[in-house]
């Protein structure tokens, strides 16, 4: 039996989330662990359907937080412009299964509507100390504020929502130091890319990361949300950032924050969240961050990236056989010779947003850069919520986006996974600022670049790849 | 769940690394039912841009249409956490998946889907690869109480799974019917949470 609120000394941060949150213990190495959150968008209508099947019930409405993201229209609110009768199907869905289980849900409807991963956090909806799943991979992302957040598939999703549990096997630890300072213009995506570099696509595969050093300190909850949700980039199980008075003022008058003497306890437990001195992670790594630059992906796995100085590599500089070849694919795919330079790489279309690059601060960082300029490119900006749709109109954002030739959506998925029908045409070459460059992730034959707001917007103003330390105004 | 203990089946190869879910079930067909998304398995990659089969597509070669154990290269399964690409897979017949080393969230859907995810070597791999592609098409047996996978007259693998995860399969348990098993633990648990921390709980909406 585990007792809450019993933390040991010489622990790492992981291990005492994990602790504190394990049921029973087999011997055979595995934990029923318990979920304090489960996060559900519109495509949970799966695990309800597994649930009903079973004549389930959710077990723990009062853990369940839900938000319809991926099928989202992001042209209006309305059901009516839905074209897809399935979309419409799981957008409906999830305000019947909210209904039916008592569970608070922000349907199309609500201003507060939103990307789980970005709702969760503004409406703390997410908290430090949490451990938190949903049905989608980039559930790491709540790792930013100090949680254990990791994504499962539909199965594991119906498990939860029965038992408010999961069986798990404690994943390996890894701490990822980076030293600061970060250069002018380097922002929290391309320290992620930089880190998916240096350490692989596999790199993190079956350990969780604990991001650690002067260059995470100095980054934003927002920033550090960014670098966690690409964790599973990494192959990491989750990754997170230690809570701290970062965190906490972050945290100060959300909506779903704990207030009051709940609040004193919450904070006492809070603080206890992080590694002790001399606590033992099972791989360290240590990167010297004050060398990072902006960054542009060239391939088809978030591990391809150089430097927007940079030129296109040759696959033939790549150590073995196998990583060559897929070299050699992936150029063919993305049709890029090695030796061009990033800079002189057209862009054909620009996307700001996803769970990675949505919130408010990146889009003040965009406006920036484009205010009193034009765009030559089609041109999207997707707010991550209503709520950072509302605070940047508030800022006159929207006005700046759109008098330099941005389209101003509604919040959603969006681009970034396509699976409501936004979507890039076969060839088109997109400079996005979403999570995966995968083959045919923005549509068939979509060439995908990652890279941050800034650099989107540096690309959309020249209509290639630019250096955005050359457009930033004093 | 269907039990899984031993496995007779040619072997097929996608010697890539970091094939993705997206590869594996392209999103647009995750709205659709499952007997749609049978045709949904390496759609986009197994044609080209006329939308013609590829030929160096090996699933697209007839003589491999029976296999059951898919063969691939390191980070297998890498990207979206959806369950799709599993059964996509399973629905296609395939019962394994070999590779060097998959991403955690497949190989946990895997477990959930009767489909064993088996971690050799990338040098075992590689033997497999070849193994696929010798004239006739090899053989491999796949027997999960040994924890061995076999191939042709030379190739022979030992493999490590968690005895829990080997217990669901060869069983064909269901996880949640394991947990149920539990639930005084569960509701101590929370008891116990709920005490100490009040402030984990949303407002709770009537439910009808």
């Amino acid at each position: 039996m585990a007792r809450p609120n019993v933390i040991r000394s010489g622990q790492t941060i992981i291990d005492k989330l994990w602790d504190q949150h394990v049921v029973v213990s087999r011997n055979d190495g595995y934990d029923l662990l318990y979920i304090d959150r489960h996060m559900l968008h519109d495509g949970s209508e799966l695990g309800f359907a597994k649930l009903r099947s079973r004549s389930e019930r959710l077990r723990r409405p009062d853990r369940t937080f839900g938000t319809p993201d991926h099928y989202v229209p992001t042209v209006g609110r309305d059901l009516a412009v839905v074209a897809d009768s399935d979309h419409r199907y799981f957008l409906k869905a999830i305000e019947t299964n909210a209904r039916r289980e008592g569970f608070i849900a922000f349907t199309l409807n609500d201003r507060r509507q939103g990307i789980a991963h970005v709702v969760g956090p503004e409406q703390a909806v997410t908290l430090p100390g949490m451990t938190i799943v949903c049905g989608d991979s980039h559930t790491s992302t709540h790792g930013g504020l100090g949680a254990l957040a990791f994504g499962i598939g539909t199965s594991e999703v119906a498990h939860v929502m029965a038992t408010q549990c999961l069986w798990q096997r404690k994943p390996r630890t890894l701490r990822i130091t980076v030293d600061g300072p970060l250069a002018q213009g380097v922002s929290a995506k391309d320290v992620a890319l930089s880190v998916i570099r240096a350490i692989g696509t596999s790199g993190a595969t079956g350990h969780i990361i604990e991001f650690a050093g002067s260059a995470i300190r100095s980054l934003s909850v927002e920033g550090r949300l960014t670098l966690c949700n690409m964790s599973i980039e990494a192959g990491a199980k989750a990754g997170l950032v230690a809570p701290d008075e970062v965190t906490f003022a972050y945290l100060s008058g959300r909506s779903f924050a704990p207030t009051g003497s709940q609040l004193e306890q919450a904070h006492a437990y809070w603080l206890a969240l992080r590694s002790d001195p001399g606590s033992i992670f099972d791989k360290e790594v240590r990167l010297d961050g004050t060398v990072f630059s902006p960054m542009v992906t060239w391939g088809t796995s978030p591990e391809d990236s150089v430097s927007i100085d940079s030129v296109i590599p040759d696959p033939n500089e790549f150590s073995d056989a196998t990583r060559r070849a897929n070299a050699r694919q992936s150029l063919e795919y993305m049709q890029l010779r090695p030796g061009e330079r990033v800079r002189d790489i057209k862009v054909d279309r620009v996307f700001i947003g996803s769970c990675t690059n949505s919130r408010i601060e990146y889009l003040r960082s965009a406006a920036a850069i484009i205010r009193d300029r034009k765009v030559v490119v089609p041109a999207w900006v997707v707010a991550g919520s209503g709520g950072v749709k509302a605070q940047a109109e508030a800022e006159g954002l929207h006005t700046i986006f759109k008098e330099a030739g941005f389209e101003w959506r509604e919040p959603g998925c969006s681009m970034c996974v396509g699976m409501n029908g936004d979507i890039g045409k076969p060839g088109e070459r997109i400079a996005s600022t979403s999570n995966r460059n995968f083959k045919g992730r923005q549509g068939p034959g979509v060439l995908t670049h990652l890279v941050s707001p800034a650099m989107a917007c540096a690309a959309a103003l020249n209509g290639c790849f630019t250096d955005v330390r050359e457009l930033v105004r004093n | 769940m269907t039990p899984f203990t031993q496995l007779d089946s040619l072997l097929v190869a996608l010697d890539q690394i970091n094939v993705d879910t997206d590869q594996i079930i392209p999103a647009r067909f995750l709205s659709k039912s499952r007997e749609c998304q049978v045709e949904g398995l390496f759609f986009d990659v197994r044609r080209d841009a006329s939308g013609s089969f590829r030929a160096d597509f090996p699933l697209n070669d007839p003589k491999y249409q029976h296999a059951r154990v898919l063969v691939a290269g390191e980070n297998f399964g890498c990207g979206s956490s959806r369950e799709q690409a599993v059964t996509a897979l399973l629905d296609n017949g395939f019962r394994a998946v070999i590779a060097p080393s998959f991403s955690d969230i497949f190989y946990a859907n895997c477990f959930q889907n009767g489909v064993l995810p088996i971690r050799l070597t990338a040098a075992q791999v590689k033997q497999l690869v070849d193994l696929s592609t010798s004239d006739p098409p090899t053989m491999a047996t796949i027997n999960l109480p040994n924890q061995v996978v076999s191939a042709g007259p030379t190739f022979t693998a030992e493999f490590e799974i968690d005895s829990f995860r080997k217990e669901c399969l060869i069983e064909g348990l269901d996880e949640v019917t394991l947990t149920r098993e539990f639930e005084d633990c569960i509701v101590a648990f929370e008891t116990e949470q709920d005490r100490q921390m009040p402030w984990l709980n949303l407002p709770r909406l009537s439910a009808i």
